[in-house]
This record gives structure tokens, sequence and C-alpha cells, in this order.
């Protein structure tokens, strides 16, 4: 068991100096979470591209003679209200799920990131202006800022995953700033300074390639969250409005018939359960291959 | 060396009244309550081709002293001259160019090696930096240095850690040769290594500066590895250069109490040999609250009231041999 430890310990403390981003996947996909994450999150971006070639029904298609009938051979999740099959908009939600990753996700770590470069290299006013506006960020609950910044923008999916993504620019930028401090304090970048390198080849060549991996951890921690807040958010009324099979949104109208038809929020409900608890298990992976200091 | 030389007359580093103060935060803000004056005011010349060993005890500010010449951190007064050439408050392009001949070699080999980059580009940067030749040379250029600090070219795809401490510092010291520098600052190059290592290091260090007529500042502080190293040595002891002569002068006849201190405390393998009768006493001064006057003279065995008054200049006792004592004028 200790043995087991120890050598996963080596082996996290190897690939971080060995720096070989292949090597790195190969590691990661040595761990059989990390497998069983990235085939769920590989099967989900399978549906969100080509979902509507394989979906057995539309999931537009009202029928009104099949409503709330439950999980069948012809209906294996069963239909909702308005006797649309719950499988076939599920696997179309995946779609949603994808962008929101993708589009909150990339926004708030472009953003940060950028914003906690320039905070930790730039002049200390920049940083302490940078920090306060980081930190008056932060002092809002995180859905309460997301409910601010949509009430700004007005509800809609779109403006739900931007707002997502503006909720999440204060943790990168934090993490970020503090990262660069540390890495700037290392001999290796003095010794660029001593051949005469500026601070954008500091930036590139020694600072980016040491952040890269706390970025790359924090991003996939971040990212199940960020699809929880957006779900929530449809869930208020404020992100996806129906009928856009959103999870989130689905899981609202399903609440209403919760006690006569479980099937109906057990649908959307395992797919943001099944779909984030892929996210995690590849995080977690993720972070031991890369994080040696997680040991 | 010749004796007799000027002492500014064959320099390519002088320095004159150099400072380096940090500040101590710890008042609201991030005022500064207190400062540390690591480099007070010190004036020393180094010349061609020589190595000037700097020795001194843990904290006394002998790093700072070598980076603050290198214009690696910021002076607090004084000048550096490079060949005549003032190095502080350069533009950013010309400090650039400077830098070229100009290196420095770092204590601990492990810390100063980028563990994102192979060593081979690690060694690269600097002639990418200056845009040295095409790439193709570039690339013959890093396997030639690499052949001469002693490790095999097809070692250059490698990454740090795949290294012993050695040839990390091998590394390390092929990255400051690279752009052919005449002045290259020791800083401690071989006291983060097996002593096994280390002879073999020093010996590297003394070959190259045959070959490449590099000028030394080497600072340590194993008083047997200067002796190897130096053809003159400087001591400093908090900020101030105390002492400052010819290797062999200075090992014969320290004459600060605070070398000679130094002396008495490295071990003899003798026990019939007695060493030389004179030790410190107390503990080495806070840094921030410096005694007034001689700032030895808390520990010195000698002081007298002269010493709390006045701070003594370093002259020239002998030929080429200045200390820094009232004991001594």
């Amino acid at each position: 068991m200790s043995s087991l430890a120890l050598e996963r310990a080596v082996e996290a403390r190897a690939v971080i100096r060995r720096a070989g981003w292949r090597w790195t996947l190969r590691q990661l996909f040595r761990k059989r979470t990390a497998l069983i994450g990235g085939a769920v999150v590989l099967f989900l971006i399978v549906c969100a591209l080509w979902a509507p070639d394989f979906v057995p029904y539309d999931p537009f298609k009202v029928n009104t003679l099949n409503r709330l009938k439950p999980p069948s051979a012809a209906h294996w999740l069963g239909t909702d209200e308005l006797g649309r099959d719950l499988l076939s908009r599920v696997l179309i939600g995946a779609r949603f799920f994808v962008l929101v990753c993708l589009i909150s996700v990339s926004i708030a770590a472009s953003v940060g990131v950028f914003l906690g470069l320039i905070a930790g290299s730039g002049p200390s006013w920049l940083d302490v202006a940078v920090m306060r506006v980081i930190d008056v960020m932060l002092a809002f609950p995180y859905i309460l800022l997301t409910l601010a910044i949509i009430a700004i923008l007005g509800p809609s999916l779109w403006m739900a995953m931007i707002s997502v993504g503006i909720a999440g620019i204060p943790g990168y930028a934090r993490l970020v700033r503090g990262e660069v401090l540390a890495v700037k304090q290392e001999e290796y970048v003095e010794a660029m300074r001593a051949l005469g390198a500026g601070p954008a080849a500091i930036m590139v060549r020694a600072i980016l390639p040491n952040v890269a991996s706390s970025i790359i951890i924090y991003m996939s921690f971040q990212m199940p969250l960020a699809v929880l807040a957006a779900a929530a958010l449809s869930f208020l009324g404020l992100g996806a409005q129906p009928p856009l099979p959103e999870w989130g949104a689905m899981l609202v109208n399903a609440r209403t018939f919760l006690r006569t038809a479980w099937w109906t929020s057990a649908a959307p409900g395992l797919a943001i359960f099944v779909s984030i608890l892929a996210l995690n298990l590849l995080g977690n992976a993720l972070r031991d291959v890369l994080d040696p200091k997680s040991k | 060396m010749n004796a007799a030389i000027d002492l500014d007359a064959d320099a390519l580093i002088k320095v004159e009244r150099l400072s380096a103060h940090f500040p101590v935060k710890s008042g609201f803000f991030g005022r500064p309550s207190a400062w540390i004056r690591a480099v007070d005011e010190v004036s020393l010349a180094i010349r061609k081709r020589e190595t000037l060993g700097l020795v001194g005890e843990s904290g006394c500010g002998k790093s700072t002293l070598g980076r603050t010449i290198l214009a690696l951190r910021r002076a607090n007064g004084g000048s550096v001259h490079f060949e005549e050439k003032s190095v502080l408050d350069l533009p950013p392009e010309d400090l650039k160019a400077l830098r070229r001949h100009m290196q420095l070699v770092f204590q601990d080999p492990f810390a100063s090696l980028n563990p994102r980059e192979t060593v081979g580009r690690a060694v690269r940067t600097a002639l990418d930096l200056h845009k040295i030749g095409t790439a193709r040379e570039r690339t013959d250029a890093v396997s030639e240095i690499f052949r001469q600090v002693g490790l095999h070219p097809a070692l250059m795809d490698r990454f740090p850690h795949e290294f012993s401490g050695g040839q990390r510092q091998r590394v390390g010291i092929a990255r400051a040769i690279v752009l052919r520098p005449k002045f290259l600052v020791c800083d401690e190059p071989v006291s983060a290594l097996d002593v096994s290592i280390q002879a073999q290091i020093l010996n590297l260090l003394k070959d190259l500066q045959q070959q490449l007529g590099l000028t030394y500042l080497f600072i340590s502080h194993n008083l047997a590895i200067v002796e190897h190293m130096a053809d003159r040595v400087a001591v400093m002891y908090y900020g101030r250069i105390v002492e400052i002569a010819r290797r062999d002068e200075l090992y014969a006849r320290p004459r600060h109490p605070y070398t000679k201190a130094l002396f008495a405390a490295v071990p003899i393998p003798n026990p019939r040999q007695r060493t030389l009768d004179i030790q410190m006493r107390g503990d080495p001064p806070d840094p921030t609250r410096m005694p007034s006057g001689c700032r030895f003279r808390n520990r010195c065995p000698y002081a007298m009231d002269r010493c709390a008054q006045e701070e003594p200049a370093l002259i020239e006792m002998a030929p080429d041999h200045r200390v820094a004592c009232w004991l001594d004028s």
C-alpha cells in the first residue's frame, strides 16, 4: 500500500519535471478513474457534435398521446409532460453541457490568467488595482455574482454562460498571480535576467511553462462548477429557456411531476450527476499526475 | 600577479562606494521600518584575468555584492565600471549588450535551471536572446560548449532532473560562458555539491579561466576553496570589506581581527598544532542595528574606545594589502 503511494508520488514528481505533455497524457490514462471520466466526457462531446444523427426521436416533437410515460422499450428514459422522448432530449442536452464547459471556462481562464499575469509581473500599482477589483468580485457569493451579472445582461443561455465565465475570473486571477510571484523568485528566472532576457522572454520561456500545469488542474476543477452554475441558472429560469433541452431547464419543468412521474426529473438529474462525476474523476487524476504537492 | 601594479590601471571591474539596502517591511501598509545595509559603500577593483575571492560568513552581503555588480539588483548608491563603462543606470538595450560580457554561476544547480526546459535549450537561450548566429550555428555552439564543460552533446535534449548535481552545475557554467563573457561572478559554485564533485568543478572553472581569459569574482565561505582558487582575497563583514590582499599575503599574515578569527575557526586536523589564539565574542549583530563606529567592535577582542566612535577606513598597510582596523594604523 505504502509502496504504491510512494510509486505514485515518484511518478508525479518525475512528470512535473519531465515536462512532456505526451508523457503526461500517457500517465494520466494509466489511471482507471481517468479512463472512466475521459470516456464519459468523450461520449458527451460525441453527443454534442452528432446527437441529432442518432437520437431515436425528435427531441422537440410533441406527442400528447404519449405524455408522462414511464421508461419502456420504446422510450428508455420515458417521456415528459408533452410526450417528448427524454433520452433524445438528454442526449441533445449534452450540447449545452459542452458549450458551457467551453465558453464559460475559456472566458474565465483567458481573462483570469491574463489578469493574474499582469498583476503578478507588472508594476505594484497595477497589481494593487487588479487585485482590489478581484477582491470585490470575490466578496460576492459565486451564485449571487452570476445572478447579478445576469440581471445586467438579461436572461438567456448565452448570457448565463458569459456570466458564469465572468464569475470564474477571480479564481484564476488569484491562482495565477500567486504562482507567478512564486516562480519570479526562482533562480532560473534570475539566470535569464542575467543573460539579458526582457520581461516578455521571461514570461514566455520561464513563467508560463511553470504556471501552466496549475492552470490546467484548476480548469479541470472549475469546469464542473461552471456546469452546475449554468444548470442552476437555467433552473432559476435565467439561463436556457424552454423548449431548449438544457438539463437544468428540463429539471425545472420536471419539478411539477416529481411525485407522479419521477423519471422526468431523474433523466436530466442523472445526466448532470454523471457528467459532473466524470469531470471530477478526470480532474482528480490530472491533479495526481501533474501536481506532486497533492501527495 | 605583480604586486607593484597600480590597483586601478589593470582593472576590469571597478566598484566605488557601492551600496545595496534591503527594506525590512513591518510597518503599516508595508512601509519599510528599517533597512539592512547588505552592501555598505564597498569599493574594490578586480583586475583582468585574476580571481578575486570574496569570503565572509553567511548573510554578510557577499551574494548581494555580486548581484549588484552585475546590475541584477538595484544599487542604493555608488558606481560600478566595467572596462571604464558605467554599469548601473544603463538603458535596457545597453545593459542587455553589456550582459554578454558579465555572467553569473549560481550556487544551487537545482534551483537555477528551469525544470521545464531541456538543458540544451537553457544554454541556447542566451544565443537566442542576443541573436547570435543562425539556428544551425547556435546548435553547434551549444554542443561545442557542452564539450568544453565536460558534458556529452547528446545530453542536450535531457531535462535538468535527469542530471546529477555536478552535471547540473556544468550546465550552469555552460550557460554562463556560452556568450563568451569576460567576467564571471561565481556565487558559491560548489557549496551545494558533494565534496567529491567539488574539486572537478573547481578545476573546470580554473581551466576555463585559462582557456577563455576569464576574470572571476569568486564568492565562498570556504577558506580552503578560496585559497585554491583566488589570486587576491577580500574579506567581507556585514556589508563592508574589512581586509583585501593578495592570497598568499592574507593567508600568511591576516591583519584584521575578523580575518584572524575566521582562520582560527577553521579546524586543523592535527591536535598538536595550535590555532591562532583569537576568538570572536558574542553573537552576530542585528543587521538592522549595526554598532556605531567599527561594526566588528562588539565581537572584537581588541576593541578600543576609538572603535565605537569612528569607523576605520580601508587603508593600504602593506603593498597591495588593505585593512580597515584602528589597531593597525
